[in-house]
């Protein structure tokens, strides 16, 4: 076998130099890609994927190199090529698919163009042959209109079609061997289930290789036919796709399992288990066996450095314990969290914020030319009439793609932008649009948890400055009590009270965050907006944010409003979820109904776009086709209707939708179909396989 | 009491640390020791300088250098030396004092226009444009011609022509942090207008802020002596190094020397104040850059 791969990497060691050290950030990794398969590359950030990647590429920085081992590519030793003898595999053989089309793309040239380029010096052909394959290429990654993509250039266009653009380009040379670096993680999941479908119907047309680097689980489940998982620079484990979801013989591929919740759980009957501590750094790497300090089943054999055990058909994993965890004799899953059960109590709850009908609409600003022409202002809707309650106590989910205006409507209700209409009532006290008006009352009762934890602390004041300041103001203590409440705050997020004379940039991306969730919670507010809290963070850590986040909540009886993107997320955390779409809700249901039929259009092609953690589960293949439409358009009658799997007709694209409830579960949506019509149309979106691994507590 | 020591520690390590970080490149320790030394002259020129600046030797006039003058002697007996390190004191302080007020006035105007926005950015910032397009040198004369040749008007030049470059610096800062969600934060827990701008933005411009001061320095140093130069500026017989460059050029071909070292003393502390500013720009980093190195 290992001579027909078309890849084979053996042994492979890459180091940056730092200071006259190497930091070998890739370690004795050995891999082998048969033709026309697609192997999926997994780890947290960190693990060396993208190290690796770029060796395979010999697209490594100046600092990096190839210490040890050999990467063949189709026989030949990539190492030992010259740049010269690269170039003519560049491309032709082997292409990469960037994570960010945007900054991979020039800017200044048409799209066409820069793909004919390619065409011109790879392929040989002439000007007027190159733009035809051009065009053929485009309607291969069916791109709509492919003669106008071709003409624009890359920020005329959206992220996925500019996307597909870089497919195109990739595949133009038809190269045998694919790497692609997280083509889908910046996409939206509708479109990413497209792309998806895209990469699976053009490796079974070509016979190409592909080398899926991505650190979603789903993704690999869904499109590769073996998995390599890598942990600080190593490779860990390496299975059949379907081997290795069904029985993961590594400690920490088990753990990675469990850190994710799946479509369809949720926190009443399962617990995420995060991994403790976290990864080395490639300085101070713990003898023996990578992932000893983490592993829950360590003994004394684990400080040896285990070899690549071959534990069957081709499933190899780098621990010690292997046959002990096949046989099931052992468990190789994270300790519990400790956490008190965190599930609301069931009954209705007095809201402890309502939106009756909130407007949020921007005006554009005009430039002096466009003044000058007399343009008028252009109206953006980013909110276009929400109403919506959220109970005192309980998590209420938001969920919506990019440009839905969800962070439009959490930015609404705090204040940092202002309502153009409707009313927000917290409490009892109606809010007023802008931050000026509030009252302290007002500003202690409602906090906001923003994405990104990198910015989200003052890079300048120190850990207790910046949790004492909310504590002082809002709340009135003097700075001795101020001081006591905010060791006490650290304690609560888990974090020692040395944390509070720590300067951000000496903490880690979640313990910035746990300090984020630690300064919301520092006035004892009634109500956190938490937008997408987790979002921008490692599946291990997202995990243990998720579970302190709950358990806070749970504690202090805060209503949250809960935003993300990722549908199995807000269903395992949320009681109720909203699902918006072009600023507008399509569906209010209680969490545990969100999963079943009668959906919302809408929320049925989410369910049926999100990667399942499964290679075995079954989904249903609905796709959207499109773009979300710019908030500045006026879309008449359903928003949802241009890109509506079920659209019926005049009357959706002419009329208003009324709100229907289903009243077996409370589930209420927006749309014209009648609950009857839908579910007489509609099943279940998505189902697990029934291996032992999808069963948890 | 010890509260007041302990500061005065803290200060003193933080000047430390800030030397040894400055001596730590060739380039940057060349600058330092350059403006360490006139520095040195400023503050102690009198005790230095082994003539009266305005002391005239008459036997002596339009000596070349020797062992009793180092730097020779004008057309009129003084001793060039002792001009020249009697004259660095004026030019730095006045200098130094005008980049402070410009750097201060600056530092204000571009937060508040940075951070507010709207109108009142749109009317500074037009207002400042137009104060920039007129070269520096353009300006200060048409200024001085209004306010008089004197100390004062001379810092108050120092201060119209580089506050708005300072202001325009500051400001970008300001357009790039005020969206992090830290300072959103510190808007929804309701902090006062003076307090973000203070606390959370303003840390944020510092290390920009440092270089751009030590450019506007040596700007201001070029400036000062421009403006003696000009005869415009500090009048005479005060022993400003650009007055001094302007009497020595009537007489470069008897008495060169005067010519030649004050210019070199403009010269040598210019380029030693921008080799300073050079590596400030690689010293202050954020300190989450700085840890993860």
């Amino acid at each position: 076998m290992a001579q027909d791969a078309i890849l084979e990497i053996e042994d492979l060691t890459v180091g940056y130099q730092q200071g006259g050290v190497f930091r070998d950030a890739a370690r004795h990794v050995s891999l082998a890609l048969p033709p026309g398969q697609t192997c999926g590359l997994v780890g947290e950030s960190g693990s060396g994927k993208t190290t690796l990647a770029l060796a395979v590429m010999q697209y490594l920085p100046q600092e990096g190199r190839v210490r040890q081992g050999h990467i063949r590519f189709d026989g030949r030793d990539m190492t030992a090529l010259s740049r010269d003898e690269m170039r003519a595999i560049w491309g032709a053989q082997m292409a990469l698919v960037p994570q960010e089309p945007q900054s991979s793309l020039n800017p200044s040239i048409p799209l066409g163009e820069q793909v004919a380029e390619i065409l011109r010096r790879h392929n040989g052909l002439d000007g007027k042959k190159a733009k035809t394959r051009v065009l053929e290429l485009f309607e291969t990654v069916r791109l709509g209109d492919p003669e106008r993509v071709a003409r624009s250039y890359p920020h005329q266009i959206s992220g996925g079609m500019l996307q597909r653009v870089s497919v195109a380009m990739a595949l133009s040379t038809e190269p045998r061997l694919l790497l692609l670096d997280e083509p889908t993680s910046s996409l939206d999941v509708t479109t990413q289930a497209a792309m998806l479908d895209l990469f699976r119907e053009l490796i079974k047309a070509r016979d190409t290789s592909m080398l899926y680097i991505t650190h979603n689980l789903g993704v690999v489940a869904q499109i590769s036919d073996r998995v390599a998982v890598m942990y600080a620079g190593e490779l860990v484990e390496n299975a059949p796709t379907v081997d290795l979801y069904r029985q993961p013989l590594h400690p920490y591929t088990r753990g990675l399992l469990d850190c994710i919740p799946k479509l369809g759980e949720n926190k009443r009957n399962v617990q995420l288990r995060p991994i403790r501590d976290r990864i080395p750094p490639l300085d101070d790497l713990p003898e023996g066996c990578v992932f000893r300090p983490r592993c829950p089943l360590a003994i004394d054999v684990c400080y040896e450095y285990p070899p690549l055990y071959a534990a069957g058909e081709g499933h190899h994993t780098r621990c010690h314990r292997w046959e002990e965890i096949a046989a099931g004799e052992i468990d190789a899953r994270q300790p519990a969290p400790e956490s008190a059960h965190t599930a609301s109590p069931s009954g209705k709850a007095p809201p402890v914020l309502s939106m009756e009908d909130v407007h949020v609409h921007f005006t554009e600003e005009r430039s002096l030319i466009d003044l000058l022409r007399g343009k008028k202002k252009t109206e953006v809707k980013a909110v276009a009439g929400v109403t919506l309650n959220i109970p005192r106590g309980r998590t209420v989910g938001l969920v919506g793609e990019s440009g839905s205006g969800k962070t439009t409507l959490a930015r609404a209700i705090v204040g940092l932008a202002e309502r153009t209409a409707g009313e927000i009532v917290l409490r009892n006290l109606a809010l007023p649009p802008g931050l000026r008006k509030r009252t302290s009352d007002m500003l202690c009762c409602l906090q906001i948890i923003f994405q990104d934890p990198e910015e989200a602390l003052n890079p300048y004041l120190s850990v207790g400055e910046t949790l004492r300041r909310p504590v002082m103001r809002l709340r009135g203590e003097s700075r001795e009590e101020a001081e006591r409440i905010v060791a006490n705050l650290l304690e609560s997020v888990h974090l020692s009270a040395d944390y509070a004379a720590r300067l951000p940039g000496q903490l880690s991306g979640g313990e910035k965050q746990r300090v984020a969730l630690a300064r919301a919670f520092a006035p004892n507010p009634d109500l956190i907006i938490a937008d997408e809290p987790v979002s921008s963070l490692d599946v291990s850590v997202q995990a243990s944010i998720l579970n302190l986040f709950d358990e806070l909540r749970a504690q202090r009886e805060i209503g949250t409003l809960f935003i993300s993107h990722d549908l199995a997320v807000v269903g395992y955390l949320a009681d109720v979820v909203a699902v918006i779409y072009l600023g507008q809700l399509m569906e209010v249901t209680p969490a545990d109904a969100i999963f079943d039929p009668p959906h919302h259009p809408y929320t049925e092609a989410l369910l049926s776009s999100v990667p399942l953690i499964d290679p075995e589960g079954e989904q249903m293949q609905l796709r959207l086709e499109g773009d979300v439409p710019s908030p500045s358009e006026d879309v008449s009658g359903c928003p949802f209707h241009t890109r509506c799997p079920r659209f019926l007709g005049d009357i959706c694209v002419e009329e208003v939708p009324p709100w229907r409830e289903d009243q077996a579960t409370g589930k209420r949506y927006f749309c014209h179909i009648s609950r009857e019509d839908l579910l007489a149309e509609q099943k279940r979106a998505f189902r697990f396989s029934e291996s032992r691994n999808h069963t948890r507590i | 009491m010890d509260k007041a020591r302990d500061t005065l520690l803290e200060w003193g390590d933080w000047i430390w640390s800030g030397l040894r970080q400055l001596y730590a490149c060739p380039a940057s320790a060349l600058g330092t020791t350059i403006f360490l030394l006139f520095l040195l002259l400023a503050l102690f020129g009198p005790l230095i300088a082994p003539y009266e600046a305005n002391q005239q030797i008459v036997e002596d006039a339009r000596q070349p250098p020797s062992p009793k003058h180092w730097f020779g002697t004008d057309h009129l007996g003084r001793d060039v030396f002792s001009r020249v390190v009697l004259g660095a004191r004026d030019v730095l302080s006045l200098a130094g004092l005008g980049t402070l007020a410009a750097v201060a006035a600056g530092t204000i105007i571009g937060l508040i226009s940075g951070y507010q926005g709207g109108w009142l950015d749109e009317v500074i910032m037009r207002f400042f444009d137009s104060l920039l397009a007129l070269p520096a040198l353009l300006l200060a004369l048409l200024l001085l011609g209004s306010l008089g040749g004197s100390r004062n008007s001379v810092l108050a030049v120092i201060v119209i022509v580089y506050a708005p470059i300072v202001a325009r610096v500051v400001r970008s800062v300001v357009l790039s942090v005020k969206t992090k969600s830290f300072v959103e934060a510190a808007r929804v827990q309701g902090e006062a207008f003076w307090y973000i701008l203070l606390r959370e933005i303003f840390p944020s411009t510092l290390p920009a802020l440092a270089v751009e001061a030590s450019l506007r320095f040596s700007y201001a140093i070029f400036l000062v002596a421009s403006l003696g130069f000009l005869g415009i500026g500090v009048q005479p017989p005060s022993p400003d190094w650009g007055l001094m460059v302007k009497e020595g050029r009537a007489n470069v071909t008897q008495t060169p020397w005067a010519l030649y070292f004050p210019a070199g003393a403009i010269a040598l502390v210019v380029i030693g104040v921008n080799l300073i500013s050079d590596s400030l720009k690689q010293i202050l980093q954020v300190p989450s850059q700085l840890e993860r190195r």
